[in-house]
């Protein structure tokens, strides 16, 4: 299967390439501005480990046909499944969730992040081979379990966050291999109801999040803390940021979690409107390119491969750069290539490496 | 079923792609109006919150544990003082205006600036210390010009404070601001710069003991640095109190004694090794390091030829006069040389190895026994009892005495003194030793140098029947009760037998209780014996040219080294002067004032009673 590697090789999407290298290289140097007075680590230096390690992955995905991907799904999928309840089991505990699991000591892992890969590629597989123009009901409940499973395993964890991410997958899914017109209709409805009915079982702080989230100023101090500083943040950036290291409320560390979760907050503060305004359109030309590609696939596989990709990564921006200027509620989703953490660089490039998988191989020959 | 190349329309899959993309359009475009309204529309009003936004966190400086002496008086103590400090986000109105602010607080610039320029690479919610133990003029200068410097901050900190000033200053030690080097080590490892540690005497080596847990206060101030709300507050928790064994009462005994002239002064309880006073003049005054020092008063104590920061108990050797003549008698005795009816004949001098060695006396002795020899110090004797034993029986007797090695005292910097030998000769110095060499060392010059503390120690050991307990200023019930075990490796012990313990102590009982060079030791009623020990400073011909100021500094030092009651010790000292000139005359009052002071506490009415008269044995020795 890597026999028409060497010839794919001339169509290696660069441009898709440099532009997530780019953004990485801004956020190592955001990660070392926002954890600069922290003497007991140097979280840049193990970023940049965890980029090499990233590109590695990326050339992996890509080398190997993305129908043979497919074509051993039930295997992947089985090991992410796998991985979710050794996560339940043997997991360690990071406030309130167990998310992460330890491989070795040296190297921990939230396997959520990768599971991610898994069921774009799972739902792929599914939904390229059903041949009507419209999802029948059952169609519809067999893709949604296959998306549900991974959901409700990382729903038990509990992150509640994290599962919420895997949804668009599904849903982008669904619309595209055809649900009836009708059916989104009729989802929308429930989703509301869902929302209702779902309000009753939400656990106390997750109320408060989506509480303060509608209005931050009723707890200052507490839950509406990463809100208010967040947007104190960006805001006093201005037009031109206070520049790489001198953001105050980075470095006064008002800001929690900033070179993780809000890493966008430090970009806000340090590099202005100019620098996020750089950073949004780097990640349009990504998010507008891997479009670009899924319109000239070769096949519907390939389609939905590279939908089901941009789906995770456009949620991701939507949902954490939302919640950095204040207009989606908190919860502890990275930023793709820019935040620290392995995990999700490494899901990131995986997902670059299906996209840029589906371009090379897009003429039938 | 194949997935791969087969015929499928696309055309409606492509055609939803459409809607999607629009979706992601709009998703940047709300993120884009996300910041639009952020950073454009209301950057001015964050600005403001960003301003007023600031988290100051005030570090709590846990005061030190204070030092008591034994009887639990407070020797060391700590003292309110206020700091400046300034706010790194505010800097740049500093830099502007650093003139007016030296001027104020009576700084130098170029101090201000390097006190910045120090503390730049911390994290900037930290504080720059700027001026210490502000004054009333200061606290006036500050408040009436609030808005010119908005980021200074006034704090109150405790500061060490001595009360007793020079007092025992090297026992104590002082504090400092913690160097860049220590902060890199294992051991203060829990500091950050700007902390004070203990530099030297107890204070360095307790340090942890001492130390206590600082805490610290997170406020919200605003663009003024008022307080806006407290964020957490976290108390510090003071550092433990360490007892001494030192007693205050015999340490200033010891230190009134000395006057103007330089010296050491060791007391010691030999039963146990607990120091009882310790005491190096010229002095400092600890005091004057619980701010930061500056460096010129620094320079000045270093430089100073003096050498007051010079710890003269410990870290110092001086050659010990007649008082070897101590050691010499019990080697001679432990070795079965003087046996009794041993006597000598001293003419004023003695012709050895083709030399002649002179006694003090011109005219000499005559015949001497040994009881003689040491009550008048008699020179000749022990050059030929030095010729008797030889260097390395010498080396051997006094070694067992724990002389020539550090005793172990839990004080830093610890001199070793030298008792020489042939084969120490060859190590260090690369030649042969001279039989000479042997003569001079047996009357406690030549090579032989000792410190006050292991001389203390070795009479006072004698004192309780050949155990060398190991000195230390805190006792070890102490020590445990702060989770401490203290190291006892240097302790020694060997059997003195009972004939030399009763000619010895007889002999020292007499130094200073009978015509000898003594008595201004005595305390009545408390059997003391000592010995005095005169060491030159320069040949007896110089020191008779020599006038005016010279004069005074060519008188030789003086020694004396004793432990009372004789016939079972409790408390020994060793005692020496810098050009005091004779022991009996400058030394003996020293420990006289000591032993007093011991004397009337421990006989005090109700205390149990001291068996204080010595047993009279008469002749029974028979050594006379």
């Amino acid at each position: 299967m890597f026999g028409k590697t060497a010839l794919y090789a001339k169509d290696f999407d660069w441009f898709i390439f440099l532009l997530a290298l780019a953004i990485a290289v801004i956020g190592v140097v955001e990660i070392h501005s926002a954890t600069q007075y922290d003497r007991a680590e140097n979280f840049y230096v193990k970023q940049i480990y965890r980029i090499l390690i990233g590109l590695f992955l990326m050339v992996l995905v890509m080398s190997i046909d993305y129908h043979a991907l497919a074509e051993n799904v039930p295997y992947l999928y089985a090991a992410a499944v796998l991985s979710l309840l050794a996560v339940l089991l043997f997991g360690k505990r990071v406030s309130g969730s167990k998310s992460w699991i330890s491989l070795g000591g040296f190297f921990e892992l939230q396997p959520s992040e990768l599971v991610k890969v898994v069921v774009v590629i799972a739902l792929a597989r599914y939904l390229c081979e059903i041949r009507t123009e419209y999802l029948t009901s059952a169609e519809v409940v067999k893709a949604s379990a296959v998306a549900g499973l991974p959901i409700l395993l990382v729903m038990l964890q509990p992150d509640l966050g994290s599962a919420m991410t895997f949804v668009p997958i599904l849903m982008v899914g669904l619309f595209l291999g055809g649900l009836r017109p009708k059916w989104i209709a009729g989802a929308a409805i429930l989703g509301v109801l869902a929302v209702g009915a779902g309000w009753y079982n939400l656990k106390a702080y997750q109320k408060e999040r989506i509480y303060t989230f509608l209005e931050p100023e009723r707890d200052p101090q507490g839950h509406g803390y990463h809100s208010i500083q967040s947007k104190i943040a960006v805001g006093s950036g201005g037009f031109w940021g206070k520049g790489v290291g001198k953001g105050s409320q980075t470095r006064l560390g008002f800001l929690p979690e900033r070179h993780t979760d809000f890493i966008f907050s430090v970009v806000g503060e340090e590099l202005g409107f100019a620098g996020a305004v750089t950073i949004l359109l780097l990640y349009l030309l990504i998010i507008g390119r891997s479009i670009q590609i899924a319109q000239t696939a070769r096949d519907k596989l390939g389609i939905y491969l590279t939908m089901g990709a941009v789906s995770v990564l456009l949620f991701h921006i939507l949902e954490n750069i939302g919640m950095v200027v204040g207009i989606m509620p908190i919860t502890g989703i990275p930023l793709p290539l820019l935040s620290y953490g392995g995990s999700s660089v490494m899901a990131t490039f995986m997902l670059l490496g299906l996209i840029i998988n589906v371009r090379m191989r897009r003429y039938v020959n | 079923m194949p997935l791969k190349d087969f015929y499928e329309d696309k055309r409606f899959v492509q055609s939803r792609i459409v809607v999607i993309r629009v979706a992601a359009i709009l998703v940047f475009l709300s993120l884009l109006a996300g910041l639009w309204n952020l950073q454009i529309l209301q950057r001015g009003y964050y600005k403001e919150l960003a301003e007023k936004n600031q988290i100051r966190s005030i570090t709590l400086v846990a005061p030190r544990g204070k030092i008591l002496d034994r009887n639990g008086k407070i020797i060391v103590d700590n003292r309110p003082s206020f700091t400046l400090s300034l706010m790194r986000e505010h800097l740049s109105s500093i830099e502007s205006s650093v003139n007016l602010l030296a001027s104020g607080l009576n700084l130098e610039v170029d101090f201000l600036k390097s006190q910045v320029e120090k503390h730049r690479h911390q994290p900037s919610y930290l504080p720059i210390v700027i001026k210490e133990d502000l004054t009333a003029g200061d606290l006036a200068f500050i408040e009436s010009h609030r808005l010119e410097f908005p980021g200074l901050d006034v704090i109150r900190q405790p500061r060490r404070f001595y009360r007793e000033g020079q007092l025992a200053a090297h026992l104590l030690g002082y504090v400092g601001e913690i160097s860049e080097k220590q902060l890199e080590t294992e051991e203060f490892r829990y500091c950050k710069a700007g902390d004070f540690i203990g530099k030297a005497g107890v204070e360095r080596v307790y340090n942890r003991i001492l130390t206590g847990v600082d805490g610290e206060r997170r406020v919200m101030v605003d663009s003024r640095g008022r307080e806006v709300a407290v964020l957490d507050s976290v108390e510090p928790v003071p550092g433990n109190d360490l007892r001494l064994t030192i007693d205050l009462d015999i340490q200033r005994a010891a230190e009134n004694g000395f006057g103007e002239k330089g010296g050491a002064a060791v007391s010691l309880d030999p039963r146990s090794g607990e120091i009882l006073s310790l005491v190096s003049r010229p002095a400092f005054d600890p005091n004057s390091f619980s701010s930061r020092i500056s460096k010129k008063e620094w320079v000045d104590l270093i430089n100073d030829p003096r050498k007051p920061m010079q710890n003269r108990a410990i870290q110092s050797r001086f050659p010990p006069g007649s008082v070897f003549k101590i050691i010499m008698t019990i080697a001679g005795l432990q070795e079965g040389i003087l046996k009794p009816g041993y006597t000598d004949f001293c003419s004023g001098s003695t012709v050895m190895y083709g030399r002649s060695f002179a006694c003090h006396k011109k005219g000499g002795h005559g015949t001497v026994d040994l009881h003689k020899a040491i009550i008048n110090s008699c020179n000749v004797f022990f050059y030929h009892l030095g010729q008797k034993l030889g260097i390395d029986k010498i080396a051997y007797w006094a070694q067992s005495m724990g002389l020539g090695q550090k005793t172990g005292v839990d004080l830093p910097s610890e001199d070793t003194g030298l008792i020489p030998s042939p084969e120490w000769k060859r190590r260090v110095q690369k030649a042969d030793w001279y039989a000479g060499e042997t003569i001079s060392v047996a009357i406690g010059q030549g090579y032989v140098s000792l410190t006050l503390i292991q001389t203390a120690r070795a009479f006072g050991g004698f004192g309780v029947g050949g155990v060398f307990k190991t000195p230390h200023v805190v006792s070890t019930e102490e020590l445990k009760k702060w989770g401490q075990t203290p190291n006892f490796s240097t302790e020694k012990q060997f059997k003195v037998d009972e004939q030399t313990f009763q000619i010895v102590s007889q002999g020292l009982w007499g130094v200073v209780n009978e015509w000898g060079t003594g008595r201004k030791a005595a305390v009545p009623g408390f059997d003391v014996g000592g010995k005095t020990g005169t060491a030159q400073v320069v040949s007896r011909e110089a020191q008779k040219a020599a006038v005016g100021e010279k004069k005074a500094e060519y008188e030789d030092n003086a020694w004396f080294v004793g432990y009372a009651p004789i016939h079972s010790a409790q408390i020994a000292a060793a005692v020496f002067v810098e050009h005091g000139g004779h022991g009996g005359e400058s030394s003996a009052p020293i420990i006289h004032d000591m032993f007093q002071v011991f004397y009337d506490k421990n006989n005090k009415p109700g205390s149990p009673p001291l068996q204080i008269s010595m047993k009279q044995e008469g002749n029974s020795s028979g050594v006379h």
